[in-house]
């Protein structure tokens, strides 16, 4: 009786764990502040598709680009040059308080970087 | 019944067909149990008295008897933290479906564990849980009716509890436990049957489970100490109520009453003159079987304390055991807990080889296959193997002492030990996997003789495997109740393949001091 | 029927979800008010549920004992299927819960050939199904964890990684997803075999089709209809620390995988799904084979009317006299 008591309180305690360890790591209240462009305007797309689906989009301009040879992306907002540094790093120079911070937050990996290039005034900031 | 051959033709083991919750249970002759007489449930003070028959339309139930087992229901949950757990954990998997010999046997569905289980399990969930109360039916949920009940006696005496569907359950759901919670509710509104109930009085009042009475008892080892001399040329005593011996023998009464028990009985004689025991029988306690155990665990304890009883009063050291099934699981798992602590016994150490035997240290009682194979280790015994060569012999683990105990090795131990030609039955059919022989828990009556021999056809088809691939014509266990059943389901099923008791085997091979040329073995056949 | 209904169940349980935030907007109801009360309840009924099983006692020491027990010296005991020490009961339940040791155990009985002969064949199907099923369902649980925990931990992370080790797009697929689709499709599909049809109640097919709808949102919600992760993250958050905030960004899609584990854990405590606690509380494992060695105490043990030897003595004084057994009094 005494046995399962105490494999319950610990039974408890993982399913808790999640709530202690951000007590631990002081991070209760967290939640990170992604910061826009200084250029202001709307992006390749809307920002809701954005935020959802911004990686199948440099998915399929990787495709795109590298495969058929398109260099131009339409879309309602105008028309972009096909291109991660020139086009998105462009605006989102700030990689780590932007892009870095939203994918450790999810503990997302892009592998963006193990190819690209981060340009100096990007890496610099 | 039909021949075997027409019996497995029909035999459907894979697609049943309708729906358990609906279908009614018919009382076919021969494969059920008789009611339990007047007499011996009075005897024993059972509750609800009366003469019944299974097959009677009007079962003459107490007026309340539905409270009567809802409120038994209940007192068992309360006690018995397995049931509780087996009503509310089983997934449904189905791997028990095909591990009953009953179901194998008969391809009747209700005899998967699982289904029969949930003839249980159904009732609980309409009365104990919120989901069955809300969604009846729809939540595997049944009403308890005349039906329902009539259908828990026909499943409930129709599972051996030999617990191997309890080994391939992956959280260890066993149905001996169900079966058992499920008995004592039939008995709570006077459901026995004779088997169980009539053997348990007649051990209650006179210590073996033909009633016979004392001087009976004495007058039939004498018997066997006069075949014994015939055989071997020797004068054997067998103590009764000896006061002071060091050792005291139980054995299941069956032993000195059937055959092939009784070569086994003549096997324990021999070897226990041989090496100079000093022991003694007990009139008394003279049955280590414990039909209590198919009732209820009251019974089981009321049979059961004779042993200790008797013990204390002969004032000897420690207890040894016969070879017998259900025994086993009393002694094992269960004669400490009921009738303990044996604090008036001393750890068991064999006399004769001097060990102690540690893994008995509490409960004060061995078996013998565990006394004998460390005879034989220490080279204590002068054994001729080649008395036994006319037997290929092969050895079926009985239900108890396989998944109850682990005596896995020491009888074959001993038979390697005394016979030449020892084959093993197929690795799903032996050890911790064995088959019950089909008559177990209560159900060895011939009125239930047909679904006995249909229960036993899962064993019988692994011996007529080795039959056919090694010869083997004589199967060995160690079970009182396999050496009744299984000659007849063998005759049945393989023809050709005797039984015997290990023991009888020891007797057959141990040459003793000062006897006469052996010309036959103990059946009075003679050696090749 | 039995099929039937419960799909049907599931099947309304996702419209209502589908509808209640495209229709009315029920971002309260469905984003606050059913995780807190569905997880109040799986905790609350869990509890109960664990506590009501251990109030009763085990009275009798009942082991299924599946090897060799302890006996003497030179005869080798099985540690593990006989186990007479902690360790080895430990080892068992180990083998048990992580390995499902007893269902590998599986065999098959079939009536085989014309002749009828009774075989037996190993059947491991459903233990590999088992072992699919449920290492996955660990699997996702822990990936799960990177939306509740801050930071995430580094070993998150590299179980992702571990995950989709067969990365081809920039979302890569999960192994696990994959195996544990492969392992409830077969566990669905089995129940369909006449046998297990036979044995099966519409509970255990409504598990099957909640489960399985959770597989099939979360895997939409991946690939196909996806939802904010950041947004998601946020809220979940909010509501760990009781400080919801309810955001519209997450789409249809989020709701009915949310709602829908929600549910699976408010129906846990009473459901078949207990044995994931039952397993470990089952006194045929979870007990030494050392009844003969150690005394196994019943609680309830009471005093029962027994034959004293005097009454038997009594009764058979002549029988006993005759034979000239001996008795208490002396046989004069």
């Amino acid at each position: 009786m005494i046995k399962i008591l105490i494999s319950l309180i610990l039974f408890l305690m993982v399913v808790f764990l999640p709530v202690g360890y951000n007590v631990y790591t002081g991070k209760t209240a967290y939640i990170p502040v992604l910061q826009p462009p200084e250029q202001r305007g709307e992006c390749v797309e809307n920002v809701m598709f954005m935020r959802k689906k911004h990686s199948l989009l440099l998915e399929k301009w990787r495709d795109a680009y590298v495969r058929d040879g398109i260099k131009r992306y339409v879309s309602i907002n105008g028309i972009y040059k096909i291109s991660l540094t020139g086009t998105c790093l462009e605006c989102h120079s700030n990689k780590t308080q932007f892009c870095d911070r939203c994918h450790d937050y999810l503990g997302v990996k892009p592998r963006c970087w193990s190819c690209h290039n981060i340009p100096e005034k990007v890496a610099k900031k | 019944m039909d021949k075997p051959d027409e019996i497995k033709k029909t035999l459907n083991i894979d697609r049943p067909e309708g729906d358990w919750m609906e279908s009614k249970v018919e009382f076919k002759k021969g494969t059920y149990c008789y009611g339990a007489p007047l007499k011996h449930q009075q005897y024993l003070g059972l509750p609800h008295q009366r003469e019944w028959q299974p097959h009677d339309p009007d079962w003459k139930l107490p007026e309340n008897w539905k409270e009567i087992i809802i409120e038994g229901m209940k007192g068992i949950l309360k006690k018995n933290r397995a049931l509780k757990l087996f009503m509310d954990i089983c997934v449904r998997c189905g791997a028990c479906a095909d591990k009953c010999h009953f179901f194998i046997g008969s391809g009747d569905p209700k005899n998967m564990p699982v289904v029969r289980a949930e003839l249980l399990r159904s009732v609980y969930r309409r009365y104990f849980t919120l989901q069955g109360r809300l969604f009846r039916r729809l939540a595997g949920a049944r009403d308890l009716t005349v039906d329902v009940l009539k259908e828990w006696f026909y499943y409930f005496y129709q599972c051996t509890e030999c617990r191997r569907c309890s080994v391939y359950c992956p959280y260890g759901i066993d149905t001996c436990e169900i079966t058992m919670a499920a008995r004592e509710l039939l008995n709570l509104v006077g459901c026995n049957i004779q088997w169980i109930v009539e053997p348990a009085s007649n051990c209650y009042r006179t210590g073996n489970h033909l009633g016979v009475p004392p001087h009976a008892f004495k007058e039939t080892l004498g018997f066997a100490l006069d075949e014994i001399r015939d055989i071997t040329g020797i004068n054997i005593e067998a103590p009764i109520n000896k006061k002071g011996a060091e050792v005291l023998f139980v054995a299941p009464s069956a032993d000195y009453f059937a055959s092939p028990h009784w070569y086994t009985l003549l096997g324990y004689l021999m070897l226990f003159h041989e090496i100079g025991l000093d022991y003694t029988w007990s009139a008394y306690a003279s049955e280590g079987g414990n039909f209590g155990l198919f009732h209820s665990t009251e019974l089981a304890k009321r049979l059961n304390a004779k042993i200790y009883e008797e013990a204390k009063r002969l004032k000897v050291k420690w207890i040894l055991g016969g070879e017998c099934g259900h025994m086993w699981r009393v002694i094992h798992q269960y004669m400490d807990t009921m009738n303990g602590p044996a604090d008036f016994l001393e750890v068991p150490v064999s006399p004769i080889t001097g060990t102690r035997f540690e893994h008995a240290r509490s409960t004060k009682m061995i078996h013998i296959a565990e006394f004998t194979a460390d005879l034989i280790q220490n080279n204590k015994l002068n054994l001729d193997k080649s008395r036994n060569d006319k037997w290929i012999i092969t050895f079926h683990d009985s239900c108890n002492p396989a998944r109850s105990m682990g005596l896995l090795e020491e009888p074959r131990f001993i038979i390697k030990n005394t016979c030449n030609h020892f084959y093993e039955m197929p690795e799903n059919t032996i050890r911790e996997k064995t088959f019950c022989c089909g008559s177990g828990a209560g159900l060895g009556a011939d009125e239930n003789l047909e679904m006995r021999l249909k229960g036993g056809m899962p064993r019988a088809m692994a011996v007529k495997y080795v039959k056919e691939k090694y010869g083997v014509n004589m199967l060995a266990c160690m079970c009182a109740i396999d050496k009744a059943a299984l000659p007849a389901v063998l005759d049945y099923w393989v023809s050709g393949v005797e039984v015997c008791g290990v023991h009888e085997l020891v007797g057959n091979a141990l040459v003793m001091k000062g006897e006469k040329k052996r010309e036959t073995n103990l059946r009075g056949e003679p050696l090749e | 029927m039995k099929v039937i209904l419960p799909f049907f169940l599931v099947i309304a349980i996702v419209f209502f979800i589908y509808g209640g935030i495209k229709f009315y907007d029920a971002h309260i109801i469905l984003g606050i008010i059913i995780p807190y009360v569905c997880f109040a309840v799986a905790i609350v009924g869990f509890v109960a549920r664990v506590i009501k099983w251990a109030i009763s006692p085990v009275p009798f020491n009942i082991t299924t004992v599946c090897g060799q027990q302890k006996s003497l010296p030179f005869i080798r005991h099985s540690f593990i299927e006989s186990p007479a020490s902690r360790t080895g009961v430990f080892i068992r339940m180990l083998f048990e819960t992580l390995f499902f040791r007893s269902l590998s155990r599986n065999d098959r009985a079939e009536l085989y050939g014309n002749e009828r002969r009774l075989i037996y064949g190993r059947d491991r199907y459903l233990w590999l199904a088992s072992i699919l099923f449920h290492w996955s369902l660990l699997i996702i649980v822990l990936r799960h964890l990177r939306f509740f925990l801050e930071p995430v931990p580094h070993w998150i992370l590299f179980l992702q990684d571990l995950d989709s080790l067969f990365q081809s797009h920039l979302t890569p697929f999960y192994i696990s997803n994959v195996l544990i689709s492969m392992g409830i499709l077969y566990l669905f599909f089995r129940r369909f075999k006449k046998r297990n049809y036979y044995i099966s109640l519409p509970s255990d097919y409504f598990i099957l089709f909640l489960i399985g709808g959770i597989i099939i949102s979360g895997i939409l919600l991946r690939h196909i209809y996806r939802a904010d992760l950041y947004s998601v993250k946020v809220f979940l958050y909010g509501l760990i620390y009781l400080n919801p905030v309810p955001f519209g960004g997450f789409g249809v899609m989020f709701y009915i995988h949310f709602c829908l584990i929600c549910i699976l854990l408010a129906y846990l405590p009473y459901s078949k799904l207990m044995h994931m606690a039952g397993v470990f509380l089952s006194p045929t494992r979870n007990i030494r084979n050392d009844s003969r060695a150690r005394r196994h105490i019943n609680p309830w043990n009471y005093p029962v009317k027994v034959h004293s030897y005097e009454e038997w003595e009594k009764e058979f004084k002549d029988a006993l006299k005759e034979a000239g057994i001996p008795q208490e009094g002396g046989n004069g």
